[in-house]
């Protein structure tokens, strides 16, 4: 028989897992609940299709999730070929004793905080966006997701690594016998052993840009129309929500907020989906 | 494959880590290069005496103090709300749920750790007007409220590192203790618990690492440009990460702007020690931990 201490801790683990579970639905369950008298009719559908001009009653959120694919495909775009590459050069083109320290270095790079990129982009590389535009600001798409990009390598080099080390001994080891030399074994072996793993670490990637905040807070500059080209000025969906956050509680203004939140929650959902389906292939694929 | 492209594939992966290496090391040369001249004990705590300010005997004005007293008292909450219920939600997933059960509630934890923060943050918010409203007036964005929003940001952390290392453990430490009689609980609290501290570990400082750097949350759950020392749980307060978005914008004189550069030389500095020294402890499962397949 087991002893009532046994069973009250299981129970507490338990209530601790029902607890924390329960935050995931509780956000949203929020978000729904503030957002609710958007939600009826055909409004959600305007708010979501529609330009933001609080003077003249229209508070769509179209121009923001435009800006905030834009910049977030950009960042990938960059980011990609350059993560691409650095992943190689760690995992088998690079020097072995200089490697270490740059997946160390790497491994470092995902602790910066998100707020330095902006405040060195501000100062840094605001100015020269500037100059090579020659017109505006200097805070734009490019330079948000040119930003982003940084941010998000780290992600991508030490997720493609990981893949590329799952890469079985064995198919190295053959391509060795038959006299391949890295380069080789890298573009013939790896690469297609490890390319949902890439893929995985794109989608991840891409989640980590959509969800940032400060970045293009900082230097995108926010206006609300949508980008004509990637030297205008664009408002992501996250900076949205912490500019407009001041208002009125009971104004729709307010409550078209949380249709931003909703947006960003599906998309985080659909990414998560999205990995963890690739992931079970992958397992049912051993 | 011909020479000219092999070669060519060779120097794109060369250039690529150049690219990177130059990137990460103009941000944080630049951050030095032109902060440098702010690190000193002035930076902190201004014009007062370091005892005094210390010991709270005197106001600090014109330094960090009172931000980075904020950020501590931020994260030593966030932290003591999250790391109960995260490991003790890891030690379920690893030891008590059925396979079915694990696979939603996996789910569950892989899409809360994918939440935006600025999400998580907007939820803290709401959460304030919705007590504001039905339960006290008193009731505003303010400390608690950051630390609790925090909480939930770093919750997924704690949780996969827990159940990580847990699950980690080779299948004869797991036994032995039961061979010899001890239950599932004891087993649980003298066998493997301690056997995965250094997992455990490395996710609460990760935690820590984010509790202090985040800057979304905050923004919109209370945290506010001049406060000074936090005084009241229910009180607005300030933080590093804050300060340094708000000097960015708000500037007024070159001094000011040094301060900017100054506090993120902090913080960068706070955050790559505790993400070193997260990865010191546990090499691997750290990131594995966020990206788990």
């Amino acid at each position: 028989m087991r002893s009532m201490k046994e069973t009250i801790a299981e129970r507490t683990f338990l209530l601790s897992a029902i607890v924390s579970s329960s935050i995931t639905l509780i956000i949203f369950g929020f978000m729904l609940f503030m957002a609710l008298p958007l939600l009826s009719g055909g409004k959600i559908l305007r708010i979501l299709s529609s330009a933001w001009s609080p003077g003249n009653g229209s508070y769509g959120i179209f121009p923001m999730i435009v800006g905030t694919l834009a910049i977030s495909f950009l960042s990938v775009a960059i980011s990609f070929p350059v993560s691409i590459g650095c992943s190689g050069f760690i995992g088998i083109l690079g020097p072995r004793q200089l490697n270490r320290y740059l997946k160390k270095i790497v491994q470092v790079m995902t602790g910066i905080p998100t707020v330095i990129y902006g405040f060195v982009g501000i100062f840094l590389l605001v100015p020269i966006v500037r100059e090579l535009a020659g017109r505006g600001s200097g805070m734009s798409v490019i330079t948000a997701a040119l930003m982003l990009s940084v941010l998000i390598s780290p992600t991508m080099i030490l997720f493609f690594n990981d893949s590329f080390e799952r890469v079985p001994r064995s198919y190295l080891e053959a391509a060795d016998g038959l006299g391949a030399n890295k380069v080789q074994k890298l573009v013939y072996v790896i690469l297609p052993n490890a390319k949902k793993g890439i893929i995985m670490g794109l989608i991840l990637a891409f989640g980590r840009a959509l969800g940032d905040t400060l970045v293009a807070l900082m230097i995108a500059g926010n206006a609300t129309q949508v980008p004509g080209s990637i030297f205008d000025s664009a408002r992501t969906l996250t900076a949205h929500i912490a500019l407009v956050i001041a208002a009125d509680y009971e104004s729709i203004e307010f409550k078209s907020i949380f249709a931003c939140g909703i947006v960003l929650y599906l998309f985080t959902t659909a990414i998560v989906l999205g990995v963890r389906y690739l992931a079970s292939g992958r397992r049912k694929m051993r | 494959m011909k020479r000219p492209v092999e070669q060519a594939i060779t120097g794109f992966a060369w250039l690529s880590m150049a690219m990177l290496l130059f990137a990460v090391f103009s941000v944080i040369g630049y951050l030095f290069l032109k902060g440098y001249p702010s690190l000193d004990t002035r930076l902190i705590f201004g014009d007062t005496a370091v005892l005094d300010a210390l010991l709270l005997r005197k106001q600090v004005f014109n330094g960090l103090f009172p931000a980075a007293a904020g950020t501590l008292v931020l994260v030593v909450m966030s932290v003591v709300w999250a790391i109960p219920v995260g490991i003790a939600t890891g030690i379920y997933l690893a030891e008590y749920a059925s396979a079915r059960v694990k696979g939603v509630l996996n789910l569950f934890f892989d899409i809360l750790a994918g939440i935006p923060s600025i999400v998580i943050g907007l939820f803290g918010f709401a959460l304030a007007v919705f007590l504001h409203k039905n339960f006290s007036r008193a009731i505003q964005p303010c400390l608690l409220i950051s630390s609790i929003a925090l909480a939930f940001l770093v919750l997924p952390y704690l949780i996969r590192t827990t159940q990580m290392a847990l699950e980690g453990l080779p299948e004869d430490t797991r036994l032995g203790a039961l061979a010899l009689g001890a239950t599932k609980l004891q087993n649980i609290f003298y066998v493997l618990l301690p056997r995965s501290l250094s997992g455990i570990m490395s996710g609460v400082i990760l935690a820590i690492g984010r509790c202090a750097e985040d800057t979304a949350v905050i923004m919109l759950t209370g945290v506010v440009a001049t406060a000074g020392i936090p005084k009241s749980l229910f009180s607005g307060y300030e933080a590093l990460p804050f300060y340094i978005y708000y000097i960015s914008s708000q500037y007024t004189s070159p001094e000011e702007l040094l301060t900017g550069y100054g506090a993120s030389i902090i913080l960068l500095a706070i955050c790559i020690v505790l993400f070193s020294a997260a990865f010191l402890i546990k090499k691997r499962l750290t990131y594995i931990a966020f990206y788990r397949s």
